[in-house]
């Protein structure tokens, strides 16, 4: 490519800004016009930053695996370039090299922490060179945009194999077997110029009390990625994750060298667990819920142990992290009584986007005893998917029976609707309203917003009304999430306030 | 009113590998409306290498896979249960086939240019692979079941393009979408009581009005015969599938 490139950052800062003065929010805006003046923008960007860069890929995790990271990495006094805004296409990770980016070869940080969209790994791989790459899990998601999960895992397996993949150190979940597999080539990698890429770092969980009874409906990678025959399992855990081994060939899960023993999960509140490096074992007390928290920790944990981080730092970075954008984010909102009386009210925002996640949501809430009120917008913009199928494989059932009032919202709030009500929740506690303002002012209590038709018809059968004071808890998919956020901006509501 | 209280019988098979477009939905759909009516339920999967009893079932379910098991159930499909699915749609038994399933249902399936695989031979149609992206969006056709037409909305996510024989009538006509192979205008096919179609999303919580057809139609009764249920939100979710189909 020819010319400096000095005024295409320029121009593309420029046309960023314009494109922020006309509204347009989009993070990834400069990036894409970078990329399109300078093909290797990101791989010239890369190349500023002295400690090189990671990049973190999975189905679900990404975004609070890297912010657990930053968290640690920060306090190791690494000065961090970070695409935190889950921008983790081309563009957005152009953005944010280009905002860092100063003078003719200058950058402000050190190293680069990118989360990267499955699809675009090997692009990026080949483009930053980096030193270690982490991959956290594979689940079937969005197979209208993503395909199946083997084509997914071949495109992971050739990035890794070729240069300038095979010279990155890899992080990877030992418990699943498909992302454990791309560790196996390594073992016996020849002609790698990096001679510490042949330690794969895997990490996993060890706790037999967490096995679940049979696997999830919608588990995916059941065969052998070697010889094709079904896997047995010792132990699931979460999804396909767990303790396997291949009858036919031998092929086992790896034996982690980061690890967590003695998880105790606490409600949708926080996790505790033991974590398990070669540098010795440390309690952490996680403020995010659930086990596939807990398995976001150990990856984060395991690549700052190949970052060669104390130990003591990991767990100080673990424990402060906080949680990344509408994943168990908490707000208060105040909320009008029938009575008119104005209380406060707790929301609490858990991302839904795909079954294995959606699974883990709901496991995680029924572990808060009692009823839930419950806000879930379902949309099928492009971001989320077109194909709302997913909601039909994710376990609504594990709510059956706890759901005191459900909201349904969303561009296919009626598909969640009748999803619900085949799970077994009672009819007279569904109540659906596709536009998100008008739900939230119903799910968060705001009675007279409702028509006196539905009043009628919709909860003739008693639907009680909610409590003051429990929590709300919003289901939302990837652009509900981003219009809730939005409707609790203009609220006054920011993420200041965010917990 | 029907008060005659026979189960329905069905039968899944291979529902922990032919499953990806989740269609467990559609035999939840299924259960709940039986249950809801009195109308005792029975459903059993029959998985790789077990034998299948023509007799034993008023419905035969065979949904989606991915690749590498859609050629490990169709090895198997054709090695332990071809002559028993013969015999239960030569008996008038409904077998539905959805996305891969149907596929499965015709002759043949090109998995890749030049690597053919023999199917079930149930419905007169192959399935090639062309040039050209997967054919991947909201759908709705138009039906024509005893005698009324309707319509059926749902997804579609095929690389595949599916030809009917000359004799094959097809499912539907697309409204909105692909359907078969992108210019037909014909989506699915259906030979008696066997139906293959391409729409999941799954398409019997989109579609309540087929799922209560097939349920009548395995039991031999009158669609009119089955006790209503409350169909409101039903109603909006197949709405709001048409309208994302723009039909």
């Amino acid at each position: 490519m020819s010319g400096p490139l000095g005024p295409k950052l320029a121009i593309a800062r420029a046309v960023g800004a314009l494109s922020r003065l006309r509204g347009g929010g989009a993070t990834s805006v400069p990036g894409k016009v970078l990329t399109r003046l300078e093909p290797d923008a990101i791989g010239l960007l890369g190349a500023r930053l002295s400690r090189g860069s990671v990049l973190i890929s999975a189905t679900n995790g990404k975004t609070t695996t890297a912010a657990m990271l930053a968290s640690i990495l920060k306090r190791a006094g690494l000065p961090l370039v970070h695409n935190r805004a889950g921008a983790n296409m081309a563009g957005g990770i152009a953005s944010t090299l280009l905002a860092a980016a100063h003078g003719r070869a200058g950058i402000d940080g050190e190293l680069g922490l990118f989360e990267v969209d499955e699809f675009w790994l090997a692009q990026l791989v080949a483009q930053l060179r980096p030193r270690a790459i982490l991959l956290g899990n594979l689940f079937r998601d969005q197979l209208d945009r993503y395909g199946e999960l083997e084509t997914i895992a071949e495109r992971w397996a050739k990035t890794l194999q070729e240069n300038p993949g095979r010279d990155a150190r890899l992080v990877l979940n030992a418990d699943d077997p498909m992302v454990a597999d791309l560790g196996r080539a390594r073992a016996d990698a020849e002609g790698s110029a990096n001679r510490s890429a042949a330690d794969v770092v895997y990490f996993g969980v060890d706790d037999n009390s967490l096995a679940l009874p049979h696997m999830a409906h919608a588990a995916d990678a059941k065969h052998c990625r070697n010889c094709g025959a079904p896997y047995s399992f010792d132990a699931v855990y979460l999804g396909h994750l767990g303790h396997y081994r291949c009858p036919s060939c031998g092929q086992a899960r790896p034996a982690p060298i980061v690890r967590a023993t003695d998880v105790h999960l606490e409600g949708v509140r926080a996790a505790r667990f033991m974590l398990h490096t070669p540098a010795g074992a440390a309690e952490v007390a996680l403020p995010l819920p659930g086990l596939y928290n807990v398995y976001n920790a150990l990856a984060a944990a395991a690549l700052a142990y190949a970052l060669d981080v104390s130990l003591e730092t990991i767990v100080a970075g673990l424990q402060n992290t906080r949680a990344a954008f509408g994943r168990a984010e908490t707000v208060t909102l105040s909320a009008t009584e029938p009575g008119g009386e104005t209380v406060e009210r707790e929301l609490r925002i858990l991302l839904v986007k795909n079954p294995a996640g959606a699974n883990e949501v709901l496991r995680t809430l029924a572990l808060e005893p009692g009823e839930h009120d419950l806000l879930g917008v379902l949309n099928d913009n492009t971001a989320d998917g077109r194909d709302v199928s997913w909601v039909w494989d994710a376990d609504f059932e594990l709510l059956a029976g706890r759901v005191r009032r459900a909201t349904c919202s969303g561009t296919r709030a009626a598909e969640l609707a009748v999803r619900l009500k085949y799970a077994g929740v009672e009819l007279a506690r569904i109540e659906v309203q596709p536009e998100l303002a008008t739900a939230l002012s119903m799910a968060l209590g705001g009675r007279e917003e409702e028509e006196e038709e539905e009043e009628e018809e919709g909860t003739a059968g008693g639907a009680p009304a909610p409590g003051p004071r429990a929590p709300l808890y919003a289901l939302p998919t990837y652009t509900a999430m981003l219009a809730l956020r939005d409707l609790l901006a203009e609220r006054g509501v920011t993420g200041s306030a965010l917990t | 009113m029907s008060t005659a209280s026979r189960t329905l019988r069905v039968c899944a098979l291979y529902p922990d590998l032919m499953n990806i477009y989740a269609d467990r939905g559609n035999l939840l759909v299924i259960e709940r409306r039986c249950v809801w009516r009195g109308i005792p339920f029975q459903l059993t999967s029959c998985g790789l290498s077990e034998p299948l009893d023509a007799d034993a079932h008023d419905l035969f379910y065979l949904g989606g896979g991915q690749d590498r098991d859609q050629v490990l159930c169709t090895e198997d499909l054709l090695a332990t249960k071809r002559d028993a699915l013969h015999a239960a749609a030569a008996r008038g038994a409904i077998v539905l086939g959805i996305c891969g399933g149907y596929q499965l249902l015709g002759r043949s399936y090109e998995l890749s240019p030049g690597e053919q695989i023999a199917g079930v031979g149930l419905l007169d149609v192959r399935t090639v692979r062309e040039d050209g992206p997967r054919l991947i969006g909201n759908v709705a056709i138009e039906v024509t079941l005893d005698g009324e037409k309707a319509v059926l909305a749902g997804f579609e996510n095929h690389g595949g393009r599916t030809r009917l024989g000359v004799d094959q009538a097809p499912l539907g006509r697309v409204l909105r979408g692909y359907g078969n192979d992108g210019h037909s205008g014909f989506e699915g096919a259906r030979s008696g009581n066997t139906i293959g179609t391409y729409l999941h999303g799954p398409l019997l919580p989109k579609n309540v009005w087929f799922a209560d057809w097939l349920i009548a139609t395995a039991l031999g009764l009158d669609r009119q015969e089955l006790l209503p249920l409350d169909d409101t939100l039903e109603r909006e979710a197949h709405e709001s599938a048409r309208i994302a189909a723009h039909a």
